[in-house]
């Protein structure tokens, strides 16, 4: 379904007569053969994640969802790697989250988030290749009665070396699905790659450039209604009263609906007759007790946190507060990162159509699981009964992953009018005020210097939210949010890259009635700039260059210190900038990758133009370098809009934000010229997708600094009148 | 009732006149490749041509569009063939998630339109289209490769 339009309706696998409960809520039909499962179409499926049909077009399977960020080409390549197939015969679809029940997840996660869909699934896609390769190999063999041992596969042609017979794996897939899988098929040494480490050309562009894609706001179903909801806007409040009375005369409205406790939907013949009912419905709503919260009550509170006496520690080496305490030098600096909302362009919506007998959804979903488990829920049907479609998604970064508010409204409001299916579509501004923010967070750094300005002791307090105290609190470890230290581990794929002989790292929680959530980088994003920032502080203290000040603390971390070479090197660092132009650096280990950037600025009055970001990733396996040097570039845009323009602010226990004009985002002319150094060594998979956002804010915050000798250490910059040229 | 011809076509839309024509090509006409994105004219994801001109639709009232030429992404190919702005949209792999993009490419089919041959200078003033995914280094890169094409 991914290449094409998508064919709305069920998307069904066929499964043989043999095949025990695979099939129970599949529409069992045309059973070719026995234990033969069968694509829609009738291909058989040689495994699930390879379909083979009979013109040898391939059929990879992909879990996993694809948002932009490449990973149905990327995880396509990898099962095609082991396959030894015809790259152009390939195309992908998503298998359901209903098929993955009923088939006892033969797919694995779901999930789309934290950069894993490549690092954490390419061992058993490339095994999914490799096991059917196996089996097309024996299934030409056994018709050929020759052994397999004596033959070859490669572009998709099984080849009898001794005779020079070939046949096509679109011939043999049939017999090749009867075979037995064989267990632990050794995968590819990866210096026999041929497609994972090229950049083949993505799977998906042509139908983004001619309309053809379908989202899940574009879906369209037969008898279909529209919905636009909104939900209380103070957090924790509840709908009081409204009256439909005043708006179901108008064109098109067909229903007023309370949904749950918390919200109001308007469903009409149009979503512009909705969205305009909505806006005249008078709706009162119970407040609660978070109505007088503001952002300056939230942030008193984060305050108190800096300092605190108790805090949830998660590193500490040697006596911090002796060797501060002793040392020649202190410095001491506070930093605050404000909420953030995702604001994808698409914004959130979920189709359901309900009856007794069945629930389907189909939405935009980052994982699909947690959009099956939330349609369960709220229908109250058992999982034989219900069903999840995937759409591809106009953007997701965070808010449609953990969080399916949206299906579990869109499935109360199906519920209301049964076996009618109903599309709800957020508006903007909905979106912008029902958001899952990124959490807010300061952080007071205090260093010390001995009289050489070496650093003999640091202690780094985080004071704030956790995002998995309020999503996933079974996650928290003796109450700890180890996800709030992400770029501060001692160890892992989020690891420190610094040696400080005492080192205190700890969080003070302080949560809010905001609803915290998994924004891109999540929290690497402001652990990125309260380290790489103070870093810069500390060494500007001692009186040396930025860039050695930091190669002495990194001397066991080399990876750590190779991409912070390799930006240094390819920018220049050390020589001299073009006229105007000042650079600032950051490094990061994150999400299993270790990456860098250099920025060059030039500060005109209150005007910054970041003119250049030179920036390197140690992914160690680089799938697709062409997308990667994407996702670096997008993710720059991303982190480069937070930090200089954007934030959500509290008040009356509200969002204050509600459209792109007081929640800006870069525009092309912002941009810099991003050159990435994809410079993978080899042995281990770290994500790509969201690393390298962390360090675009810093080395520009840097390069200001050292431009303008300010320290900025509260954000977004337009609140000290600085704007982004 | 409206009547509105879109990609050549005449349609007649039984909506509102002060329905913002973006409403009227998804919700009317079907055509789903203009996208809604802000409401406001902020983003740029709804924008289409009217007699040639980038309008975004979101904000503009059926009732204008009457007796005007109409042209969405859909319309933009012609005889099947895609126009130098899609295929060097594909040629340089610029979108991501995809679906700011059509505004995108009619905004800079009109660019083109005007300036053949713009600079980077008339790049940044008059494509102000959000792009979420942060595609902008290859719509530039594209913008250029169709200006040669």
């Amino acid at each position: 379904m991914i290449t094409k339009t998508p064919k709305v309706g069920r998307r069904s696998f066929i499964v043989g007569a043999a095949s025990v409960g695979a099939g129970l809520t599949l529409g069992l039909k045309i059973p070719f053969g026995t234990s033969v499962v069968r694509a829609q179409d009738g291909s058989p499926e040689i495994n699930a994640w390879i379909v083979i049909r009979p013109d040898d077009t391939v059929v990879v399977r992909v879990a996993r969802s694809e948002m932009g960020q490449g990973t149905i080409t990327g995880l396509a390549q990898m099962a095609a790697e082991e396959l030894e197939c015809n790259w152009s015969k390939v195309t992908t679809e998503y298998p359901t989250p209903g098929q993955s029940v009923a088939r006892k997840r033969p797919w694995g996660n779901f999930s789309t988030g934290g950069s894993r869909g490549i690092r954490e699934s390419n061992e058993y896609v490339r095994k999914g290749g490799a096991t059917a390769r196996v089996m097309l190999v024996q299934a030409a063999a056994d018709a050929w009665k020759v052994p397999a041992s004596e033959c070859s596969a490669a572009n998709s042609v099984i080849t009898h070396k001794p005779t020079g017979r070939t046949v096509t794996y679109g011939k043999v897939a049939e017999a090749a699905a009867k075979i037995t899988p064989p267990a632990d098929v050794p995968l590819k040494d990866p210096k026999d790659w041929k497609i994972i480490g090229k950049s083949v050309k993505r799977l998906d562009t042509i139908d983004k450039v001619t309309g053809a894609q379908v989202y899940g706001a574009d879906l369209k179903l037969p008898g279909m209604l529209n919905a636009t909801i909104k939900e209380s806007p103070v957090f924790g409040g509840k709908v009081q009263s409204f009256e439909a009375d005043k708006v179901k005369s108008m064109p098109g409205v067909r229903h007023v609906l309370k949904v749950g406790d918390t919200a109001v939907a308007v469903v009409a013949d149009t979503w512009w007759q909705a969205k305009t009912a909505l806006d005249a419905l008078p709706i009162k709503w119970d407040e609660g007790p978070n109505a007088k919260v503001s952002s300056a009550s939230i942030a008193e509170t984060l305050k108190a946190g800096l300092d605190a006496d108790q805090a949830f520690v998660r590193t500490q080496v040697g006596d911090v507060k002796g060797a501060i305490a002793g040392a020649a030098k202190k410095v001491e600096a506070v930093y605050a990162y404000p909420f953030l909302n995702h604001a994808p362009m698409e914004p959130m919506n979920a189709t359901a159509k309900y009856t007794a007998d069945k629930c389907e959804v189909w939405v935009p979903t980052q994982n699909g699981e947690a959009a099956f488990a939330a349609t369960l829920a709220a229908s109250g049907l058992p999982a034989d009964k219900c069903e999840v479609y995937k759409i591809n998604l106009g953007g997701g970064f965070g808010r449609r992953g953990a969080f399916h508010d949206y299906v579990t409204q869109a499935v109360l409001i199906a519920k209301q009018v049964p076996g009618t299916p109903v599309k709800l579509l957020w508006t903007r501004e909905e979106d912008m005020v029902q958001g899952r923010y990124h959490p807010v967070m300061q952080a007071k750094l205090t260093g010390g210097l001995d009289a050489n300005g070496n650093l003999v002791g640091l202690h780094l307090r985080l004071s704030g939210q956790s995002i998995l105290a309020a999503v996933f609190p079974q996650n928290l470890q003796d109450g700890r949010d180890n996800a709030t230290f992400q770029g501060l581990d001692p160890s892992g794929d989020f690891t420190f890259g610094y040696t400080v002989p005492n080192l205190l790292i700890d969080h003070a929680m302080r949560n809010t009635h905001v609803p915290p959530g998994f924004w891109r980088g999540v929290n690497i994003n402001q652990n990125a700039i309260f380290l790489e920032c103070f870093m810069d502080e500390l060494a500007k203290a001692a009186g040396q260059d930025a860039l050695e000040f930091r190669r002495k603390l990194m001397t066991k971390h080399p990876k750590h210190l190779a991409v912070l070479n390799a930006v240094a090197d390819r920018a220049g660092w050390g020589k001299p900038a073009p006229q105007g132009v000042h650079r600032g650096l950051a490094h990061m280990m994150a999400f299993g990758s270790y990456v860098a950037a250099c920025a060059e600025v030039s500060v005109n009055g209150d005007k910054v133009k970041v003119r250049r970001i030179v920036c390197a990733t140690d992914c160690g396996n680089a799938v697709n370098p062409a997308q990667i040097e994407r996702q670096i570039a997008g993710s720059f845009v991303y982190g480069l809009s937070a930090v200089f323009m954007e934030e959500c602010t509290v008040k009356d226990g509200r969002i204050e934000q509600t459209n792109f004009h007081s929640f800006d985002s870069m525009r092309i002319a912002q941009m810099p010229k991003v050159e990435s150094i994809v410079m993978p060594s080899g042995g281990f998979w770290g994500g790509v997708g969201e690393p390298t956002i962390c360090v675009a804010a810093p080395a520009v915050l840097n390069a200001y600094a050292n431009a303008t000798g300010k320290r900025i250490r509260t954000f977004p910059l337009k609140n000290h009148g600085i704007q982004m040229v | 009732m409206a009547r509105l011809t879109i990609n050549g076509k005449t349609s007649e839309v039984n909506v509102d006149p002060n329905t913002p024509l973006l409403w009227a090509i998804r919700e009317q006409v079907g055509l789903t490749g203009t996208k809604y994105g802000c409401g406001v004219a902020l983003c740029g994801a709804c924008t289409v041509h009217m007699d040639g001109r980038a309008v975004r639709s979101c904000v503009t009232p059926v009732s204008t569009a009457v007796g005007k030429k109409v042209t969405t992404i859909e319309g933009l190919a012609t005889n099947g063939t895609l126009h130098k702005v899609q295929k060097a949209w594909v040629d340089n792999e610029v979108p991501q998630c995809g679906y700011c993009q059509a505004g995108m490419i009619m905004a800079v089919a009109a660019l083109l339109r005007d300036k053949p041959k713009p600079t980077d200078a008339d790049i940044d003033a008059s494509i102000t289209n959000i792009c979420r995914c942060g595609t902008f280094q290859q719509v530039r890169e594209a913008i250029h490769a169709a200006a040669k094409a």
